[in-house]
């Protein structure tokens, strides 16, 4: 690897962590809660984004490529550290070993969800209410997508707060406070969506 | 009754640098206001372990004894501190003494913190004023600038906030937070600030301020109380606004 890359692999890494994988989480969250208005609202809702022009386009250079990235560096990042939560028991300590923990069981839990239906998709196979219904209907993958939504809510929801101090955003003790309040609101707000959704497939 | 009151410690040795760590147990008679320097200094009058076997004297450092020289740095009882301010009346017993194993260990529980005096060097923790004339006194430093600078000059490079870092291990080269904090610290003043973009890019480079995971161990740690997760994140500004500059251009040194 180049001398002093290493600057510009976390910066790209932060980033792609808010923009765009976060948004596109988001995103993701936000259509699936669609079916809690039914199998049609859903079906439409899924049917719009699936009907988008550049969809390949938009799905490699939006989701799959800074995902990757993210994913992989974020690998490296998180076997670097050294946690020593049993000693130094402080909350943000805590937070740094759970945003690291959050982000495996996020990579296993979206390795396994995007190949159970958008590699089944690209298959053959058709993505729609019906077929998450099929997945949720073993109590063992319906508290998998749980664990998973509730974890990847929490890392993206945290690596918010990180982000702010990461490019220098909140600077003071204060900032940093509020940020956690607001952040950890986020993480429960989302997590509301997420698995309302993921119960209306039950 | 008190004559017959004791200490139970227990320290982590290691012999050379390269060979394994066992632990030695010592009970020591016990003297009012006792710290763990004083301890240390009954051991080595007397170099008797618990089970009453003759043993040699426990290496550390110190010098100041009044936590300003950063010396006697030890992780006691689970975390790094020092040792001339650490009291045996507060500290739960058998107290255990460990070397900050962050740095390399020379013998029990000394350790080589030279890398941190290299990383100082790294980053020109400094400022440059020397020439062949006088160049007269320099600008004044606001008294407002002056009172939050004050406290970042504080650090005494002791090494606990490395050895509370989870980042700071031997799988990764990151500097720290306290070479981080002095950048900060230099720039802040207006001399320093001359050489504001060579400090930058000194902590852009590989292992520098972008590997800090934030962890905010080191502002909790810190014996000086200094604001470090502050000052790594507005240098993560500094390093923001460096980056826009340098890929952009700009007429800012
Ligand atoms: C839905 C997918 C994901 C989203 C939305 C996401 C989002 C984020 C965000 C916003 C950050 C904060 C960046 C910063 O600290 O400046 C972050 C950090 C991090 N992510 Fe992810 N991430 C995702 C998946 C993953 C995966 C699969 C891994 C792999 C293990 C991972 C590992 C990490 C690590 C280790 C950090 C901490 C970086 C640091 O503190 O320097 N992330 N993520
Ligand atoms: S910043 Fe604090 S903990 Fe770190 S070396 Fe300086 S005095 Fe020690
Ligand atoms: S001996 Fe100087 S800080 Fe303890």
């Amino acid at each position: 690897m180049a001398q002093n890359r290493e600057f510009f692999y976390r910066r790209l890494h932060s980033l792609l962590g808010v923009i765009p994988v976060g948004l596109f989480l988001v995103q993701h969250l936000v259509v699936n809660h669609f079916a809690t208005r039914g199998p049609e609202a859903f079906n439409r809702a899924a049917h719009f984004m699936e009907n988008l022009p550049f969809r390949y386009f938009l799905e490699i250079f939006v989701i799959f490529l800074p995902l990757l990235f993210h994913a992989i560096y974020g690998l490296y990042i998180a076997f670097t550290a050294q946690n020593n939560v049993s000693r130094y028991s402080y909350f943000r300590n805590w937070m740094f070993m759970l945003q690291r923990l959050s982000g495996v069981i996020t990579l296993i839990f979206v390795t396994w969800h995007v190949w159970e239906t958008r590699v089944q998709a690209a298959f053959g196979a058709k993505v729609n209410y019906d077929m998450m219904a099929n997945i949720v209907d073993n109590p063992f993958m319906l508290a998998f997508y749980i664990v998973g939504i509730v974890s990847t809510v929490f890392h993206f929801a945290n690596g918010l707060w990180s982000f702010f101090v990461s490019w220098g955003i909140t600077v003071t003790p204060r900032s940093q406070q509020i940020s956690t309040y607001v952040t950890m609101g986020i993480f429960v707000a989302l997590s509301i969506v997420g698995i309302r959704a993921i119960l209306a497939f039950v | 009754m008190s004559e017959n009151k004791t200490v139970r410690i227990i320290v982590t040795r290691q012999d050379r640098p390269d060979s394994p760590p066992y632990e030695e147990e010592f009970v020591i008679p016990y003297r009012p206001n006792m710290n763990v320097i004083s301890a240390l200094m009954e051991i080595r009058r007397n170099p008797v372990n618990a089970k009453g076997e003759k043993t040699t004297p426990v290496v550390w450092e110190m010098n100041c004894l009044e936590e300003v020289c950063g010396a006697c740095s030890m992780v006691i009882n689970g975390k790094a501190r020092q040792s001339c301010t650490a009291l045996i009346d507060q500290l739960e017993q058998p107290i255990r003494l460990e070397p900050m194993r962050t740095f390399p260990v020379i013998r029990d529980l000394q350790v080589d913190r030279s890398r941190m005096f290299d990383s100082l060097k790294k980053v020109k923790a400094w400022i440059p004023i020397d020439g062949t004339y006088d160049l007269g006194p320099g600008p004044r430093m606001p008294e407002r600038k002056r009172q939050w600078a004050y406290e970042l000059s504080k650090c005494m490079t002791c090494g606990v906030c490395l050895e509370a870092c989870p980042n700071v291990n031997s799988k990764s080269n990151f500097i720290g937070p306290a070479p981080l904090s002095q950048v900060r610290l230099f720039n802040a003043h207006p001399t320093g600030a001359m050489h504001k973009a060579e400090r930058l890019e000194a902590i852009m480079g590989d292992g520098g301020l972008a590997n800090c995971g934030n962890s905010q161990n080191c502002v909790q740690s810190c014996p000086k109380g200094i604001p470090l997760t502050t000052s790594i994140a507005a240098l993560n500004r500094a390093a923001t606004i460096q980056m826009f500059r340098n890929f952009f251009g700009s007429d800012e040194v």
